[in-house]
């Protein structure tokens, strides 16, 4: 089977995201910027890779597929030094875990970055 | 979807806290025939409490009742509907207070207000955990007992049922204590439309339809993170609109005029913000299946939601407990170029060591450098040492006030004996917090149920 060639690519240019709190758990919704997208992104952005990003940062991870928003929701436990109230964060309730997850970075063909790439400008 | 009655409900406040003009705007705006205004977050309850314990008359969103004079006239004379759990720990109270002020405006006789109680489990606490309620904190496992002398509010969530009797019986103002978000946008709808509780699928589609304007502006353009400088107005954000039709699919739009967007990607943003497992998004009205939603552009600033699929409601209801947990306080300095970030990393040691000297013990001490890490951790990368400044904070958590106390006045000192080129302590020295914790748990709901008021009073 021929694989297409990958390269590297921050999560910003495929997708967008919302981050918010639950207790000591932050979760991001991650959704592709294109739908023709979610698919790369369900391959991509395993559990193994999200918890691999946030190491040290994060307990476990879980992840959720919504295919009918192109979207997958994680569940990133202990995230918030106990979160609401007792959390000494700035970031108390999760609302920047977002942009965060976007800085990962994922391998994707390269016709796809390229496009990405054109789209962000 | 087409033709037939349409039901608007306008979201008008998103927390305790929110822009003041929206709820006026979307009185005046346009055509709704409901208002919902969610007041409550996780902790608030326990603020009011504390309230309500130095003054019989509070313990409710007081901004509530300054906000409903404003908009009490127009609503009046336009027939629109408000449900709103501003009651807080005090619904009585807080009606009351609305009602006074319509008689105040000359609307005596022309106001009927619902009040809803039966939330608030604290008075049978020791008799609810003496019958077997453990109400384990639903993510650490303990039983409540462990905390009881400290709970300071403990509160069932009520779903919309008892709201959709107060609409039945007239009311045209519903006040609440703690109700779900989303049973405040539900009970318009079961009461146009005359749906059955048991209708999971309708019950799914108010909830999501709640869950989308809870937020107020944030499904309508702010905080929204795609092509955000794209997004235009929002000095004057439309806040959004629920069209509600008959057979459970609905439009979210907003007044024309207003900044802001209504979109797909506003929408979408907002329905995963806060989610759990998306297939069972639990209310004490049903489950929500968030994978069924199915969202369409439909015009401008108009998005169509449909599909959505959903399943019954649980035994349990969730009770939100607040409890004194201990003390807190964070301090900041300001470490200028160059090598800012150096600067206040050696300042941190050196706070740190004096603690330790002190023989000050902390459950937490948490650094972070604003301008570097604070949010993003080590994920930002290194810092340049060409940063124009960095702002230290430094945070500290202990069940010792005497300790806490002694940390805020360990910051200071650090101005002249600490690193150079360092500002920003003009606000002096932290204060000390207490501490409110948020226990969630859960409990059956026939031990609470029964407890559960409809009153209607009038102007």
């Amino acid at each position: 089977m021929a694989t297409a060639k990958t390269v590297p690519l921050q999560l910003r240019y495929l997708a967008h995201a919302r981050s918010g709190d639950k207790g000591n758990t932050a979760n991001v919704g991650l959704i592709a910027l294109e739908p023709e997208w979610y698919d790369l992104l369900r391959k991509a952005v395993t559990v193994a890779r999200v918890r691999r990003h946030f190491r040290g940062m994060v307990s476990r991870v879980d992840r959720y597929e919504l295919p009918n928003l192109s979207a997958l929701n994680f569940l990133l436990h202990d995230a918030l030094d106990g979160g609401g109230t007792i959390s000494l964060k700035t970031d108390a309730q999760g609302k920047v875990y977002s942009t965060a997850l976007l800085r990962m970075e994922v391998p994707v063909p390269v016709a796809v970055a390229r496009k990405a790439r054109k789209g962000a400008r | 979807m087409s033709g037939g009655k349409v039901v608007r409900i306008a979201g008008g406040q998103g927390f305790w806290g929110d822009w003041l003009e929206a709820p006026v705007r979307q009185v005046q705006g346009g055509p709704i025939d409901y208002l919902m205004m969610d007041y409550l977050a996780e902790v608030t309850m326990s603020i009011m409490q504390k309230q309500r314990s130095r003054n019989p008359h509070a313990g409710y969103a007081r901004d509530f009742v300054p906000l409903m004079e404003r908009i009490l006239p127009d609503i009046v004379k336009k027939g629109i509907r408000v449900t709103s759990n501003a009651g807080g720990v005090n619904p009585r109270g807080c009606a009351e207070a609305v009602l006074d002020s319509a008689r105040k405006l000359g609307l005596g006789g022309k106001l009927k207000v619902g009040l809803v109680t039966g939330d608030d489990l604290l008075p049978d606490l020791d008799e609810l955990i003496a019958a077997g309620h453990e109400m384990r904190d639903m993510e650490t496992g303990r039983p409540l007992s462990d905390i009881r002398d400290r709970v300071l509010s403990a509160n069932a969530y009520l779903g919309m049922q008892p709201m959709v009797e107060a609409l039945r019986r007239g009311a045209q103002v519903v006040i609440t204590g703690r109700v779900t978000d989303t049973g405040l946008t539900l009970a318009p709808m079961f009461h146009e439309f005359g749906w059955d509780f048991d209708d999971w699928d309708k019950v799914a589609a108010g909830t999501v339809a709640g869950h989308i304007i809870e937020c107020g502006a944030q499904s309508s353009g702010g905080n929204l993170l795609k092509d955000w400088r794209s997004v235009k107005g929002l000095a004057n954000p439309g806040f959004p609109i629920v069209e509600a039709h008959e057979d459970g699919s609905f439009v979210i739009t907003k007044h024309p005029g207003t900044g802001g967007v209504v979109s797909v990607p506003s929408v979408t943003e907002q329905l995963v913000y806060e989610m759990g497992d998306p297939h069972q998004y639990i209310t004490p009205d049903g489950v929500a299946d968030f994978t069924t939603i199915r969202l369409k552009r439909a015009g401008k600033d108009r998005v169509q939601v449909s599909g959505i699929r959903g399943g019954p409601r649980t035994p349990m209801l969730k009770v939100s407990i607040a409890y004194f947990y201990g003390y807190k306080a964070v301090g900041t300095l300001v470490y200028g170029w160059p090598d800012a970030h150096d600067k206040a990393r050696a300042a941190d040691a050196i706070l740190r060591q004096r603690l330790k000297d002190l023989g000050l013990e902390f459950e937490q001490i948490l650094t972070e450098y604003v301008g570097v890490d604070a949010t993003h951790g080590r994920l930002a990368g290194p810092a340049s040492p060409e940063l124009p400044e960095v702002q230290l904070r430094i945070g500290v958590r202990s069940t010792d006030k005497a300790a806490v106390e002694r940390f805020t006045r360990e910051i200071a000192p650090l101005v002249l004996t600490g690193p150079p080129s360092v500002t920003g302590f003009a606000g002096g020295r932290p204060q000390v917090e207490e501490i409110v914790a948020y226990w969630p748990a859960l409990i059956d709901r026939t031990a609470v149920e029964p407890g559960v008021r409809v009153e209607i009073l009038e102007a």
